[in-house]
């Protein structure tokens, strides 16, 4: 707790520093982060919605809450990955925790991520959706996917000190997962086991899980909270072991 | 434990540190090398067994050629390294300027980044509010609050820092060829502050090659040379003419004699270089004499003029 308050200020000034240099402190840096996601779904839904999205109610919102839960790991992560590289210079001379600043990219992704957020909702509201109870169950998968985040973040950080094309690795690991998320696709038209599959993809589930709450109007069984529980504490395990395990070494690949 | 109370406590500590291809190469080129049989990774003692104390207001500079392994041991001192064996121990907030301008970042405002580094320093918001302005007035960067850090020149840069680590009133100041910044003006104001503060009962560890500078500031003295601790002592001026001694010869000290003798060396040096100079001056007076005619007074006061201006103005 001490800790925390010690580097309270800190972490602040890092967040303000993060968020202007990504802005630059401008209105439009802002608005373009809002309107390249809405550009982006923009794009997919005019090239999908005739092959794929007859028979999908509210596709738009469907390919939305893909495109959102993406767009949000995909900046997370690769900023997360680059975070301790960038800010080796005072690493290497100044004792402060690292994770610092892995915590305050990841504190100003998900501004970026609220952001987009509301216009997601706004959108639904354009869309005739029902708002409901539901709607106060997000922020458990908004928790859990925060978490989930910090943990891949961590191991990436890690990654790219050690190699430097871990960055180029990622990225196309990256597209593997946008494509097998079933972002603009459905999945009820594969076997039982093949859907089951989709399980294993923790993006596929947070997806879902906004889906289901969103577009269908219910609440996802118990067994599909674990899972996103159990995601997100197992990459954010994981994380926490390498880093505690590595982080006195980084200095020398830095 | 009897050195509880010392501020900075270095016990035997020695530091490992690896060089070697793993840096800035990919996994690619790793499993490469690794597969070829390719892939060296050298480890050495960058320091070995080093051990000082340094009690509250002690000054202590490290000395040292390039490789001594200076910069590692300030490493593991401000905690960014941690030593391999041995323990460190310090009390209270550190503030390092290994690097001046590090950290730094080139797109907020002198405003922005003098808070951020504050921040890294250690220190609270309402602590930062409540200096801001001095630092800002020492650093004489008035004017330039609100520009982008980039913009400023990099004399500007590291008067900014020096002012920031200064005037936070740290108890251990870490100093690693810092002094050096500015004009002259400001080095002399710099070389003025840091004086002020160490007589405040701030503990100082400085690195520098000026032995001018370690002689003018430090109470204590540590030799490294190759990782191995030549001396740590308070005999600033006995041991510093052995350095001098030392960059001349090459020669390193096995035991106390040698180091009287090498000071003793230096001083004859010094004296012999004095005399030299001396007798050179007056050849050439003597010349001026035969040559032009001139008198002797005026041809004196020439060569005041030229080598010592000052004593003039003060008769003046």
């Amino acid at each position: 707790m001490n800790k925390i308050k010690k580097y309270k200020f800190l972490f602040e000034e890092l967040v303000s520093r993060d968020f202007k240099e990504k802005y630059k402190r401008t209105v439009l840096g802002m608005a373009w982060s809002v309107l390249s996601p809405l550009l982006n779904l923009l794009v997919l839904v005019l090239v999908f919605t005739k092959l794929l999205g007859r028979n999908t109610p509210h596709y738009t919102i469907y390919i939305f809450c893909g495109t959102l839960i993406m767009a949000y790991f995909r900046e997370s992560t690769r900023g997360g990955m680059r975070s301790l590289m960038a800010n080796r210079s005072i690493i290497n001379k100044i004792n402060i925790p690292k994770y610092l600043f892995l915590l305050s990219n990841n504190v100003s992704s998900l501004i970026n991520f609220s952001l987009t957020l509301c216009v997601f909702f706004v959108l639904c509201l354009a869309d005739g959706i029902q708002f409901g109870w539901q709607f106060l169950m997000l922020p458990y998968a908004i928790v859990c996917l925060v978490m989930f985040n910090v943990g891949i973040g961590l191991i990436l950080s890690a990654c790219f000190v050690f190699f430097k094309d871990t960055s180029y690795l990622y990225d196309i690991l990256l597209t593997l997962i946008n494509y097998l998320s079933a972002i603009f696709y459905r999945i009820d038209s594969f076997s039982p086991n093949v859907q089951r599959l989709f399980l294993m993809n923790p993006l596929y589930c947070f997806i879902k899980y906004f889906r289901v709450i969103v577009i269908e109007g219910n609440i996802p069984s118990v067994q599909f909270h674990l899972l996103l529980l159990f995601y997100s504490l197992l990459s954010l395990a994981i994380g926490l072991l390498i880093y505690k395990k590595y982080n006195h070494k980084f200095l020398y690949y830095m | 434990m009897s050195n509880s109370l010392s501020a900075v406590n270095c016990n035997d500590v020695s530091i490992r540190y690896i060089t070697g291809d793993f840096k800035d190469i990919g996994f690619k080129e790793y499993l490469m090398r690794k597969l070829t049989g390719n892939y060296h990774v050298t480890e050495f003692w960058a320091d070995k067994n080093i051990s000082f104390s340094l009690e509250e207001g002690d000054m202590l500079g490290i000395i040292g050629s390039n490789g001594a392994g200076k910069s590692t041991l300030l490493k593991a001192i401000s905690g960014v390294m941690i030593p391999t064996r041995g323990t460190i121990t310090t009390k209270g907030n550190i503030a390092a300027l290994l690097e001046l301008t590090a950290g730094f970042d080139g797109e907020l405002t002198v405003r922005e980044n003098t808070y951020l580094r504050g921040a890294m320093l250690g220190y609270t918001r309402d602590f930062m509010n409540d200096m801001y302005e001095s630092i800002i007035e020492f650093a004489e960067l008035e004017k330039f609050q609100d520009r982008p850090f980039k913009q400023l020149s990099s004399g500007m840069k590291s008067r900014l820092a020096f002012s920031i680590a200064c005037l936070v009133n740290p108890d251990i100041l870490i100093l690693d060829e810092v002094l050096s910044v500015g004009d002259g003006a400001f080095r002399k104001k710099s070389g003025d502050k840091m004086k002020e503060i160490l007589s405040g009962g701030v503990t100082g560890i400085l690195v520098s090659h000026s032995t001018q500078q370690v002689r003018e500031l430090c109470n204590k003295v540590l030799w490294l040379d190759h990782g191995n601790q030549v001396c740590f002592t308070d005999e600033v001026d006995l041991y510093l003419n052995a350095y001098e001694d030392f960059l001349i010869n090459k020669k390193l000290p096995a035991s106390y004699e040698d180091v009287q003798m090498m000071s003793e060396r230096y001083l004859q040096k010094v004296e012999l270089e004095r005399e030299e100079k001396r007798a050179k001056q007056v050849a050439k007076l003597e010349k001026m004499i035969e040559n032009e005619h001139v008198d002797v007074v005026d041809a004196a006061v020439n060569i005041i003029r030229k080598n010592r201006p000052e004593l003039l103005k003060e008769n003046a």
